[in-house]
């Protein structure tokens, strides 16, 4: 039951990651359940805080919601990374094994496996992007030099963060997290764009283009995959909107 | 007497021999890309560096002779450099010179509009123990903005001395280098001044300290950085003393990374950042800030629909310019110098005038008429910062390659010259990038091969056919690409590049660039083609030019059903891909080309002309860019693509002209 749970939490993860609700058709299609079975189980992950539903414009996830079903996200698309790359298991069929294993998988194993497969970013099958972990570091780097003390005293990122690529166009935001080998970290480092700094997206490019960005006073334009990497604190967008002026 | 402030006289670099002064100093122009180094090196030394506002075009270390109140000053250009923890090939260069040749003075070029970003190199240079002075250009720019920098307290904040610039003008550019002499008098150990946070600052002097117990003579505050970075910058390890002081730090750095929560390489970074962002904050003052020329314009240079139709409308407006241009030139120099023509007798007469006169002619007509508007058009565009904006949009069509945006800046430049544009190739970072980018480059039809297009195809059979040949090179380009794409994947993260504010062009300086470019074409061309035209004549002449057509005859005339006398073209092509045309038109006595080729013939003759070997000087760059191996790889390539793809375009083409 569990299980289930964290499987209809990233069906609507992946579904509403655009910003659009997730309909009872859409998750049955996805996982092939009854409409019925879904509905139900709606109520229940509503009734335990995870999403909020109403019947007729779908559900969307709560804070919580997201946390999980983005959590989930990130070990299924990680073992997909690890059964492909490593041990060299079709494209194909790599998306039913990592759904079987991706419950298992501890959080500890989870840093493990991402550290051991040199940070990856995308699933192997359709490209999707992997989430970043939730611990309470500013790169990958970093990860890679803890190296002491116990996995549990590990602190866990307190704010939401968001890539480049799902910022709103010339909404400023804070770096957070940069994801990538250490040559890149230096060279984005370099280039001014330190965790903590300010960062305003200028444009998008539409189609995976480049995404130019404003830093330091300065113009620079990214690679898309580059932007990808690089995660900035979310605009809170759940709470109740602050007074503006 | 004028005593103008040219106390300085220009002349060439190359030919420096004897020392006059018991030591030549040594001034290296060292700063991040695209803040007037090569300006400012031009103003010194007269020489002729590539400039033009995008970043990365100078890729090599480039010396020159400044003569200043009597002294003989070395003037190094060097790439330009975020970071000397290196990212791409030309940081390599300028790091390696600036360690190992230690200049006299660097003398630190940084945009004045972009301070916080560009003092992130000078604390590095600072932290060397460099000795530096700043040199803030872009002044007008910066006084346009109402950006005010107050010079004298950012000279004492540094420790070092600042002059302000106009490179573009040649304003600042010799007070900088009497501030550098000053410098070389006083003593420096002034670095002392620019601190970072506490925690970092302690655990540098301590660092500083372990090492003055272990070896005094290596002991300084970069190498001190160096190791707390976890680098060994002079594989010290060696010696037991050391080592222990390399484990110390790493000790150290444990300590701040805990304590930041974050990677070393980050925090030091982040510290400089602060320290440059401090510096700048109390040094300059903004008044106004309004919304940007620059950002509207890019609101449509940059949009995803009118952008790319920008791009290709300034395309087709380059081409047609230049053929519009070419035609009218060839029509003035053909008059006028038909109008003299004297009657032929005998065949002294008639190498005289059908190859001397009319190859000088014709020359002249393919240089002034199609390549030098080229080289205008093309330095206009670098200038005013167009290039990086297409590099933006064609990052996406460039991934499908396998290359990103920003190998479209050489495919452009290309245009004008092969071989600049290969040199450029070195603004990728990855070898295979370079390498891919470089091979379509040389399939990239440069002025002189454009000139065949348009004062052959377009002048005598029509300007669609013109732009049908040249569509299909680019798509041959786009599909060899594709393959080669196949053959070695792609593993490159992707670009990052600095987007410049578009800048007015300076006319001067663009003339300048174009002129130093098209002044190969007048010296070397010229006379070249002159010769080759009277030598094929003579053979003409005496019937000998068919013992060497005949050995290309299966070749020309077989499989691509080509006039047997363009075997001795193609040869001659090699050294100058404009002496095709000329020697055409000198070939043709004067006459219409039409005489002596069918229209079939023009087109497969060109699109030959277009792909099967890259001239001479390319071939020359290409055997230093990329080796002998992979230059002959490329070279038999191309000319066993243009045979294939000339015979199969003479059998379809046939049903059509
Ligand atoms: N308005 C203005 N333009 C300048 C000034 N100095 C240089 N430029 C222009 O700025 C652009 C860049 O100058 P470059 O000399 O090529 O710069 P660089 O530092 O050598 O660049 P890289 O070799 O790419 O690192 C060129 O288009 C120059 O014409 C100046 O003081 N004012
Ligand atoms: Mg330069």
């Amino acid at each position: 039951m569990h299980n289930s749970k964290e499987e209809y939490l990233e069906a609507i993860y992946n579904l509403t990651r655009g910003g659009k609700a997730a309909t009872t058709s859409d998750i049955s299609k996805r996982l092939n359940i009854s409409p019925s079975s879904v509905t139900e189980m709606f109520k229940k992950l509503a009734e335990d805080g995870y999403i909020t539903y109403s019947p007729y414009q779908g559900v969307t996830l709560t804070e919580q919601g997201t946390a999980l079903g983005e959590k989930m996200a990130r070990k299924h698309r990680l073992l997909e990374r690890f059964l492909h790359d490593t041990l060299k298991i079709g494209k194909d069929k790599v998306h039913e094994e990592a759904c079987a294993m991706e419950h298992t998988l501890s959080d500890e194993a989870e840093r493990a496996l991402c550290l051991a497969l040199k940070y990856p970013d995308r699933c192997p099958d359709d490209g999707k992007m992997i989430p970043p972990c939730n611990l309470d570091f500013a790169s990958c780097q970093e990860c890679r030099e803890w190296n002491k003390g116990n996995f549990r005293e590990l602190g866990k990122r307190k704010k939401d963060v968001i890539s480049l690529l799902e910022l709103k166009t010339n909404r400023e935001a804070t770096i957070a997290f940069i994801r990538g080998g250490k040559s890149m970290l230096q060279r984005l480092c370099d280039m001014g764009l330190t965790p903590g700094t300010k960062i305003t997206v200028s444009r998008i490019a539409p189609l995976k283009g480049p995404v130019e960005i404003n830093i330091r006073g300065s113009k620079l334009a990214l690679g898309n995959r580059i932007a990808g990497n690089i995660f900035v604190e979310a605009p809170e967008k759940c709470k109740p909107p602050v007074k503006k002026d | 007497m004028k005593d103008a402030p040219e106390s300085a006289m220009l002349i060439d670099s190359s030919e420096t021999g004897s020392s006059v002064t018991d030591r030549r100093l040594t001034l290296a122009l060292a700063g991040n890309v695209n803040v007037g180094k090569s300006t400012i090196f031009n103003q010194l030394t007269g020489l002729a560096q590539e400039t033009g506002n995008w970043g990365g075009k100078t890729v090599e270390v480039k010396k020159g002779t400044l003569y200043h109140h009597g002294l003989q000053i070395d003037i190094v250009d060097l790439p330009g450099i975020y970071s000397f923890a290196t990212y791409s090939p030309e940081e390599q260069i300028t790091h390696e010179y600036i360690l190992t040749q230690s200049p006299d003075v660097i003398i630190n070029v940084v945009d004045a509009t972009s301070l916080e970003r560009n003092l992130f190199f000078t604390l590095q240079l600072k932290e060397m123990g460099q000795p530096v002075v700043l040199v803030l250009n872009y002044n007008d720019i910066a006084r346009k903005k109402s950006i005010n920098i107050d010079t004298g307290l950012l000279g004492e904040l540094l420790g070092v001395p600042v002059v302000d610039t106009i490179a573009i003008k040649g304003i600042g550019v010799h007070e900088f280098v009497d501030k550098a002499l000053e410098l070389l008098d006083k003593s420096r150990s002034n670095a002392g001044k620019l601190k970072y946070g506490t925690e970092v600052e302690q655990r540098i002097d301590k660092v500083i300290e372990l090492l003055n117990n272990a070896s005094p003579k290596t002991a300084s505050r970069w190498l001190a950085i160096q190791l707390l970075e976890g680098k060994n910058p002079l594989s010290l390890s060696e010696d037991e003393k050391i080592s222990a002081v390399v484990s110390q730090a790493e000790k150290l750095t444990g300590e701040l990374v805990s304590m930041h929560g974050e990677d070393i390489s980050t925090i030091i970074s982040a510290e400089r950042y602060a320290l440059a962002a401090s510096i700048t904050e109390k040094v300059s003052s903004r008044t106004s800030n309004v919304k940007k020329f620059s950002n509207i314009l890019d609101n449509i240079t940059l949009h995803p629909v009118f952008g790319y139709f920008l791009f290709f409308l300034t395309l087709a407006a380059i081409l047609f310019v230049v053929s519009l241009f070419g035609e009218w030139v060839t029509g003035v120099i053909e008059g006028f110098f038909e109008s003299f023509k004297p009657e032929i007798t005998g065949p002294a007469m008639d190498i005289f005038w059908n190859g001397g006169v009319i190859g000088f002619y014709a020359a002249l007509i393919v240089a002034i008429g199609f390549i030098l508007p080229f080289f205008l058009i093309l330095s206009w565009l670098s200038e005013s910062g167009y290039l990086p904006r297409i590099a933006f949009l064609m990052d996406r069509p460039c991934h499908t390659l396998g290359l990103h945006g920003m190998s479209s800046i050489p495919l452009i430049m290309a245009l004008g010259c092969n071989v600049p544009a290969c040199m450029a190739c070195r603004v990728m970072n990855n070898k295979r990038d370079r390498l891919l980018a470089t091979f379509l480059t040389t399939m990239v039809p440069c002025a002189a091969r454009t000139s065949i297009v348009l004062g052959l195809v377009g002048a005598f059979i029509g300007w669609q056919w013109a732009v049908g040949v040249l569509f299909f090179q680019f798509l041959l380009i786009y599909l060899i690409g594709l393959a080669l794409n196949k053959i070695m994947p792609s593993t490159s993260p992707g670009i990052i590049m600095e987007i410049p504010e578009y800048r007015w062009p300076s006319l001067k300086n663009v003339w300048r660039q174009a002129w130093l470019r098209f002044k190969e074409f007048l010296v070397i061309g010229v006379p070249l083609i002159v010769i080759g035209s009277i030598v094929i004549e003579a053979l003409n002449v005496f019937n000998w030019l068919d013992y060497i057509t005949d050995i290309l005859a299966p070749v020309t005339v077989s499989w691509l059903g080509l006039p047997a006398f363009t075997g001795v073209l193609l040869i001659f092509g090699i050294l100058r891909k404009e002496a095709n045309l000329a020697l055409l038109i000198s070939f043709a006595g004067g006459a219409a080309i039409t005489t002596i080729m069918t229209p079939l013939q023009m087109v497969v003759f060109t699109i030959v002309i277009l792909i099967y070997i890259p001239c001479i000087s390319t071939i020359a760059v290409l055997l230093k860019e990329t080796g002998i191996k992979v230059t002959a790889l490329m070279v038999l390539a191309e000319i066993g693509l243009a045979i294939l793809i000339g015979g199969i375009a003479y059998r379809l083409l046939g049903l059509f002209l």
